[in-house]
């Protein structure tokens, strides 16, 4: 199954792009796609503990399941206001 | 009306809650939430608003300006969770919240806040609140550019359902 991840902020500057798709074994959580991503840009890996994640808009846990066509954001801690 | 369309300020009327990259106005977000509460306007006896600025000096660095991003749809829906907490725990207040993304000078608003109530106390209360949650859950962030570099703000890992932060948002802005 194939799905979008978002990164924003710091994130997206430390992968290089704000959106990208990855296929994923069927069963697997965001928390997977995070780790996935974590070996492909090493420099993400310290946001392990700081990150929230999303999926398709919503606040989600990283045991979370995911499924085919999901859009699933990862955030640094925000600053907003 | 909507609370969820991106609010252009050229529509006749903006929604309650809205992520813009236009700059904010505080008395129209005011006028918008006056009008959202139609005939119960008159049982209304208080409105407090507030304007977060762009300021030019952050943590012994000369700021030169921000830019906000925000992960949009999340961000609105998070606005509606703020609005929905407030109406359980102060029932007679009323929220509007506008929120601006894109490149920002000093001293251009970030955010604006209408809170409205019959009495000013709730006002003042809840007006506090929204901006504590903002910063505590809503995914928008900030990227200063100062003298000498530029970084992005990093404050609180969000978690809408984190009751520890959302006891210390009621604490602050009861304070």
């Amino acid at each position: 199954m194939r799905v979008t991840v978002r990164l924003f902020a710091r994130l997206r500057d430390i992968a290089g792009v704000s959106e990208l798709a990855r296929d994923l074994a069927p069963g697997a959580t965001i928390g997977d796609v995070w780790r996935q991503l974590a070996r492909e840009f090493p420099e993400l890996a310290r946001y392990e503990r700081s990150i929230s994640s999303a999926l398709n808009a919503d606040y989600a846990r990283m045991d979370q399941r995911v499924s085919d066509g999901d859009e699933i954001a990862f955030l640094p801690p925000v600053s907003g206001g | 009306m909507s609370c969820f369309s991106r609010t252009s300020y050229t529509e006749p009327v903006p929604s309650l809650l809205a992520i813009t990259s236009e700059p904010l106005d505080l008395e129209r977000i005011a006028a918008v939430l006056a009008a959202s509460v139609g005939a119960d306007a008159g049982a209304d006896g208080a409105v407090v608003t507030f304007l977060g600025l762009v300021r030019n000096h952050n943590q012994a660095r000369s700021v030169r300006y921000l830019e906000y991003e925000a992960y949009e749809p999340l961000a609105l829906k998070t606005f509606e969770r703020i609005a929905t907490e407030i109406r359980e725990r102060w029932p007679s207040a009323r929220l509007a919240l506008h929120h601006r993304v894109g490149r920002l000078e000093i001293g251009e608003a970030s955010v604006a806040i209408a809170a409205r109530s019959p009495h000013r106390a709730d006002a003042y209360v809840t007006c506090r609140y929204a901006i504590e949650r903002v910063k505590q859950i809503a995914p928008i962030w900030k990227r200063e550019f100062f003298d000498g570099g530029d970084v992005w703000i990093e404050g609180a890992t969000a978690d809408p359902d984190d009751e520890r932060a959302r006891a210390e948002a009621e604490r602050a802005a009861c304070a």
